[in-house]
């Protein structure tokens, strides 16, 4: 009897912590939008897009140029990062010896977890006074778009190699009975097979790169502006934040709150597109 | 023909790859390790970090982690034991919380920042402070230590669950003493995980645990993190390269110990589930 | 028969199958009337009507899918353990309703025992394994518990071969050793019946033979109710023998009684087809 009593309580307890992590989203997008409320309800959504600049101080918030500049520096990561990182994989699935494909994946995975600033003091020091040397100023979107590649590369490389190692062995066997070479098997049976798994790897990187603060902040030399030229600094939403969170007020503060809060819009409303995507493909 | 070109061009972009990573690693570690000595990293930093060591930041990182892990671990395995074991036959709430969770990972951590910033530090009162920083982590590596743990408990194998109940124990007991000791070392290795992540966490810790380096007094104290000191030096300190290479190897020493040790975990659990099956 | 005194082979304490009480007093120790188990909108067994002799070995026969082990879950309410599922009817079992929702499930549980079909020792000590439930159903004495866990392990003929490494894992015993020792961690607990649901399936011939042993010793101290899918087995343990059988996707009881009768001269013809191999 004390014993059911006590389950009921750890059953209680643990509905209680399981419902606190689901409000806890809820309490995030909260804040989020009523900190940046004022400046909601003053200028409305259309202020933030349609205003060509962004002059806080001035009250002025035009974020187009940085949406601008997240998206060219994400999608450009996205562009190096994809085959590189599936090549990769298919290296470390059907062209490595076992023990070089074991080493390749642990090195990988840590390089997964090296922090963002440690790869924006890499760039800081090394590639972006590389980039200057015959392009200046340096620190621009092609610095920010490599070093989001390299950040990108082993989560892509180890999904992809996860979603090749699925593909069933009887598939590849069946396909080299028909004598198809190794890179026909690759490119015909096995991609095509793990075409899922790997594009949800992608999506899953080009997540992180959209949200990707400290390495972009590093390199990117931050001027706001349409990134029309690879070699000229751009700002991107998150890099904006960092830089002016500390000393911002008022309506300022409450722009970059709202900036943080279309980030999150940008960011969730692609998972749900990858979401979709990947659910109609199961059903048909 | 092309199947050679094709096999070089898969040899090219691995050993690119390789390449790359060991330039980036060999730079730190060439430009950071003759920095790097007890000395360093006993004495507090003097001169905006640009001589002087690391003490007072060690300190304040290993604070901000301890108050992420006291706070999420706990709350984190309460989750998970609820939609593993305890939510069954609620279907629609356990979508709705494994969602929201999907989605919560899914926040970019400046965003936490924000949100830490907001509830934390304004709402809440704490201010710059360690306790505002590892509440904002603490947020930030839930759905982590959630999602492992969960998967953890849900691997145990059933015929446990069901002998346990049919021999009149509680669902506690089954838990404490059979179910959460097989689980161990996946939730093990999820909570390196979370302290790896949390570790490498800049963004969130900016305007939320603060930059002072001092040494903390209390918790409520501002503290700055090591990945915040190797941004600050590298960006805001002219000459600091040398203090922020030799912070990072530092700091990227200690995410290797704990990526290795949540490593041999995992490995061990696989094993040991092959010898006992 | 001589029991050869080496360790290898069992030594039971429960004595040789002749010498436990006699059974054959039809006493009703669990009575099942209008028993129907569904799974959300599936219906797996309909309308059960039957009583369980007190001391008795009842084996249930039948063909996959028709319903025998969602039947014995219900006698302890496992089924509880499954979100969907929905019992009805009455199971009276010593002066009540045991599918009550005010029954102490922990208590039910703990006099009516329970065997799986693959042995599922808990991955702890051999002694862990039997102490445990003991001290979570209040068993806190070092002597007792002592003599409780030496008593069941003799019981079941293991004690002989697992004195020497009480301490050692669970799960390095071998198929037939395993579920001896759940067996025992079931009888540690005193209980008055025991569900066996295939509990020599898993198990290598000889494993088997050795566990059917002992099921015929545990007659008259205990009521056994068995599931099985060997005949031969079915015929060579049970006292009373019932037959399950699929009619429109439904499980339901088609015939119940003595098992030499129900095996030698079934009554109803879909009995006669099962047991001549022509169905099923």
């Amino acid at each position: 009897m004390s014993g059911l009593s006590a389950d009921r309580r750890l059953a209680l307890l643990s509905a209680l912590f399981a419902t606190g992590a689901a409000l806890l989203l809820l309490l995030v997008l909260g804040f989020l939008v009523s900190e940046s409320w004022p400046v909601l309800n003053a200028g409305g959504w259309r202020a933030f897009l349609a205003d060509g600049v962004w002059y806080p101080l001035e009250g002025r918030f035009g974020l187009l140029s940085m949406v601008w500049a997240t998206l060219a520096t994400a999608v450009g990561a996205l562009l190096l990062a994809a085959p590189l990182g599936v090549a990769g994989a298919i290296f470390q699935c059907f062209y490595a010896p076992p023990a070089v494909a074991k080493l390749y994946r642990s090195v990988l995975a840590l390089l997964a977890g090296i922090p963002s600033v440690v790869y924006g003091l890499w760039g800081l020091t090394v590639l972006v006074p590389l980039i200057a040397r015959w392009a200046p100023p340096g620190a621009s979107l092609i610095a920010a778009i490599l070093i989001l590649a390299l950040m990108a590369l082993p989560t892509v490389t180890l999904t992809s190699a996860t979603a090749l190692g699925a593909v069933p062995r009887s598939l590849l066997q069946g396909a080299a009975a028909l004598g198809m070479t190794r890179r026909g098997i690759i490119l015909g049976v096995a991609v095509p097979a793990a075409r899922d798994g790997m594009l949800a790897g992608l999506l899953l990187a080009a997540l992180r790169a959209l949200g990707e603060t400290m390495a972009v902040l590093m390199v990117a030399g931050n001027v706001v502006r349409n990134p029309t030229d690879l070699f000229e600094p751009v700002r991107v939403l998150t890099a904006n934040i960092a830089l002016e969170m500390a000393y911002a007020t008022g309506a300022h503060r409450a722009g970059l709150f709202a900036s943080g809060l279309l980030l999150t819009v940008m960011v969730l409303l692609l998972a749900w597109l990858a979401a979709r995507a990947g659910d109609r493909q199961r059903d048909v | 023909m092309s199947e050679r070109i094709f096999t070089a061009a898969i040899w090219a972009a691995a050993l690119l790859v390789v390449g790359v990573f060991c330039f980036l690693l060999g730079d730190l570690v060439r430009q950071g390790a003759p920095h790097l000595s007890w000395r360093f990293l006993l004495t507090a930093p003097a001169d905006a970090g640009r001589s002087g060591g690391i003490s007072s930041i060690i300190i304040s990182t290993l604070l901000i982690l301890a108050v992420a892990m006291a706070v999420a671990v706990p709350s984190g395995l309460g989750a998970a034991l609820w939609l593993a074991e305890y939510a069954r036959g609620k279907r629609a709430a356990r979508r709705v919380i494994r969602l929201s969770l999907d989605v919560l990972a899914g926040v970019p951590s400046i965003v936490f920042g924000l949100f830490g910033n907001a509830f934390f530090c304004i709402f809440l009162g704490l201010g710059f402070s360690i306790l505002s920083g590892g509440l904002t982590l603490a947020c930030m590596v839930l759905p982590i230590l959630i999602r492992t743990s969960e998967a953890g408990l849900s691997a145990v194998t059933e015929e446990w669950r069901r002998g346990a109940a049919a021999l009149g124990m509680t669902r506690a007991a089954a838990l404490w003493h059979i179910l959460l000791p097989a689980a161990a070392p996946a939730i093990t290795a999820g909570l390196i995980l979370g302290m790896g992540r949390a570790i490498a966490e800049t963004a969130a810790l900016l305007f939320t645990s603060g930059y002072v380096d001092r040494m903390p007094d209390s918790l409520y104290d501002s503290g700055r993190s090591l990945s915040v000191h190797v941004y600050d030096l590298s960006m805001n300190v002219a000459g600091g390269d040398v203090a922020a290479h030799a912070s990072a190897l530092v700091l990227v020493s200690l995410i290797v110990v704990l990526n290795g040790g949540a490593l041999v975990l995992s490995d061990r659990w696989a094993t040991r589930k092959i010898t006992v099956s | 028969m001589t029991i050869p005194q080496n360790s290898h082979y069992p030594t039971y304490t429960l004595g040789s199958v002749a010498s436990g009480p006699p059974c054959c007093d039809p006493i009703t120790h669990i009575g099942v009337a209008g028993l129907s188990i569904a799974y959300g909108a599936t219906t797996v067994l309909d309308d059960v009507t039957l009583d369980i002799y007190k001391g008795c070995v009842t084996a249930l026969i039948g063909p996959s899918g028709c319903g025998k082990t969602s039947f014995l879950t219900a006698l302890n309410r496992l089924t509880d353990l499954i979100p969907t599922a929905q019992v009805s009817g009455v199971i009276r079992f010593e002066g009540g309703d045991l599918l009550d929702p005010r029954t102490d499930l922990l208590g039910l549980r703990r006099r009516i025992g329970m065997i799986f079909q693959k042995p599922n020792p808990f991955p702890l000590s051999i002694r862990r394994n039997l102490e445990l439930p003991l001290r979570e159903h209040g068993v806190r004495q070092r002597e007792l518990l002592d003599h409780k866990m030496e008593t069941a392990l003799r019981d079941v003929g293991l004690w002989n071969e697992v004195r020497g490494r009480l301490n050692s894992p669970a799960l390095a015993l071998s198929g037939g050793q395993q579920q001896r020792l759940c067996i025992a961690r079931a009888l540690a607990l005193e209980p008055t019946v025991l569900l066996m649901d295939e509990p020599c399936s898993a198990l290598d011939p000889i494993s088997s033979s050795v566990v059917e042993e002992l099921i015929q010793r545990l007659r008259g101290r205990y009521t056994v109710v068995i599931v099985t899918h060997n005949l031969a087995q079915a015929r060579r343990v049970a006292n009373y023998a019932a037959f399950f059988w699929m009619k429109e996707r439904v499980g339901k009881l088609i015939e119940f009684g003595h098992s030499r009768s129900l095996f030698d001269a079934p009554n109803d013809p879909l009995t006669v087809a099962y047991l001549s191999g022509k169905a099923g």
